[in-house]
């Protein structure tokens, strides 16, 4: 990958919103130039998509967020992938990893209750032929999510003019 | 209340020392909220974590003593490796590195060990506040060599050796530069070597912006043949791995010239900060993705920036290091100090007047672009409304 690509891709994971023209200016190629690299960064799949990072506890709407830690059996002829897939389509998963380790996969979930992913978890999850156990943890505070620190951010304290 | 100037206590040299036209300007803006500045010399980032990490666990530990005057040998051998790494030039960590208290230090040391009274130090200008007050506190006599926007601000040879008399003693060399941004390319370093070498003057060059280059790779003067018994490398971590309040520099000179700085060093400073010291081991040794991140950054607000002063109409040189873009303001028919001063009032930006940095840099305005992105947006928007309403 050159270098103007990286760093268009760079300007775009940290701002989601920067216009071509915008973009244009900082890596010093037409505007054109840039929405055409972008067109075929999407095309190709390497832009999977656009995201904005939301603070819902800060706009008061008090999602609750478990991880859960599984164990699964896996049949002949089936992969990880296959138990993967049949988890990665309930909407109610946010994120699925295969781990090293102690457990096999971990999962994402987000619900409105913890009665609610409780039940999700006991109902959906646990019950499929290939999950041995679950272990449930849920979300207390979240500091950081996808690089991005949710507190106060930090600032340099500078004086005005310094030489 | 009597002023400095007249007051019979204060040494002459010292009521030789005109005030900083930049500590004007601090007076000016401190207080006022809305300013947006352009007129800060330093990384708009905080130090990396694991400096910081560095420096607790090492405060935790009980590190709070003198080291040795030249500074810890594990940050001196680090440095060492890297100036070889990085510039082929090797430096014994044992007798040719200093650790001083900021680059501040670093210069104040370099040009009282060479300087006597009435010796004469070539400066180039548009030059960095500081080098001329050094050189008339040690006794010395500066003498600028005006470089030139036709020219990206590069010092050339012959313009140096026109002013060398038999009293010249050194010349002070700042690349990247401070206050224009130029760099400096090897065959033009090349040139001035030769004359350095041709009239046995001490080089004493500034690479405290040498990280942050943007296009080629930077040169040190000291890694040519023969350079390196004439010339004293001053350079540090405030810039590279913004750590600008801890307060750390250092000094590459040949054994001769480095025990003469070393002389001056252990009666005044004694040894730069333990803590700070520990901080830069860490940041030579697992910075660099820090400082590559940062240069990436500069390097679009660079470009963001000159293509702003050029949109409004402000002819600006595309500088190839640090972090100053230097726009001309002479088609305003304003000079520096009343361009910048007006800004300043007028639009609540503040822009350093190019005269401060001394007659060449006349008809020109120092901009950090050590700002946010969005920072500098909004300062283009109101210097181009000001330069319309002129």
């Amino acid at each position: 990958m050159d270098s103007k690509t990286r760093d268009i891709l760079e300007i775009l994971e940290k701002d989601a919103r920067a216009t071509p023209e915008e973009i244009s200016a900082l890596v010093d190629m037409p505007a054109e130039e840039v929405q055409s690299a972008i067109q075929h960064l999407e095309k190709v799949g390497i832009i999977r998509r656009y995201k904005t990072v939301i603070d819902w506890e800060l706009a008061g709407e008090d999602y609750v967020y478990a991880i859960i830690e599984l164990k699964v059996s896996l049949e002949r002829r089936q992969g990880y992938d296959a138990i993967a897939e049949r988890l990665y389509k309930f909407p109610e998963v946010r994120s699925v990893r295969l781990l090293s380790g102690e457990h096999d996969i971990s999962l994402t979930i987000r619900g409105n209750t913890m009665k609610q992913v409780a039940f999700f978890v006991a109902e959906k999850i646990a019950t499929l032929e290939q999950v041995q156990s679950t272990s449930t943890h849920f979300v207390l505070k979240t500091y950081k999510e996808d690089g991005l620190i949710l507190e106060e951010p930090e600032h340099v304290k500078r004086l005005p003019v310094s030489p | 209340m009597e002023s400095m100037e007249n007051c019979r206590f204060v040494a002459e040299k010292v009521k030789k020392v005109p005030p900083s036209g930049i500590r004007r300007f601090f007076d000016m803006v401190s207080g006022d909220g809305d300013v947006i500045s352009l007129g800060v010399g330093e990384p708009d980032y905080v130090s990396p974590w694991h400096i910081r990490e560095a420096c607790i666990h090492s405060l935790e530990h009980g590190e709070t003593s003198y080291t040795s005057n030249s500074g810890l040998l594990e940050l001196r051998e680090e440095i060492s490796r890297n100036y070889t790494r990085r510039q082929d030039v090797y430096y014994n960590p044992e007798s040719e590195i200093l650790i001083t208290s900021g680059v501040s230090e670093a210069l104040d040391l370099a040009i009282r060990s060479v300087v006597d009274i009435g010796d004469e130090v070539l400066v180039t200008e548009p030059t960095y506040v500081a080098y001329i007050p050094s050189i008339v506190l040690a006794g010395g006599k500066a003498v600028p060599i005006p470089t030139r926007r036709d020219d990206e601000f590069r010092v050339k040879a012959e313009e140096i050796e026109k002013r060398i008399t038999d009293r010249t003693k050194a010349i002070i060399l700042n690349y990247p530069n401070n206050p224009t941004g130029a760099t400096m390319p090897r065959e033009e370093l090349e040139a001035i070597a030769e004359v350095a070498e041709k009239h046995d003057l001490v080089v004493i060059t500034d690479e405290v912006y040498e990280r942050l280059t943007y296009s080629g790779k930077h040169c040190c003067i000291a890694s040519f043949d023969g350079m390196r018994e004439r010339t004293i490398v001053l350079n540090g971590f405030s810039k590279a791995y913004s750590m600008t309040g801890f307060r750390l520099g250092y000094i590459l000179a040949p054994k001769p010239l480095l025990d003469a700085m070393m002389r001056i060093h252990q009666y005044t400073m004694l040894c730069a900060p333990v803590t700070a010291q520990v901080g830069a081991i860490e940041a030579l040794q697992n910075g660099e993705t820090e400082v590559q991140a940062m240069v990436n950054e500069y390097n679009r607000r660079r470009r963001l920036i000159v293509k702003g002063f050029n949109n409004i109409g402000l002819d600006c040189f595309n500088p190839g290091g640090a972090f100053y873009a230097f726009p001309s303001i002479v088609t305003t028919g304003l000079t520096s100090e009343q361009f910048a001063e007006r800004l300043l009032e007028e639009q609540k930006v503040v822009a350093i007047p190019g005269d401060v940095f001394g007659q060449a840099g006349e008809g020109h305005l120092r901009c950090a672009y050590a700002a946010s992105r969005e920072d500098i947006k909004e300062a283009l928007e109101r210097i181009g409304a000001f330069v319309n309403s002129l």
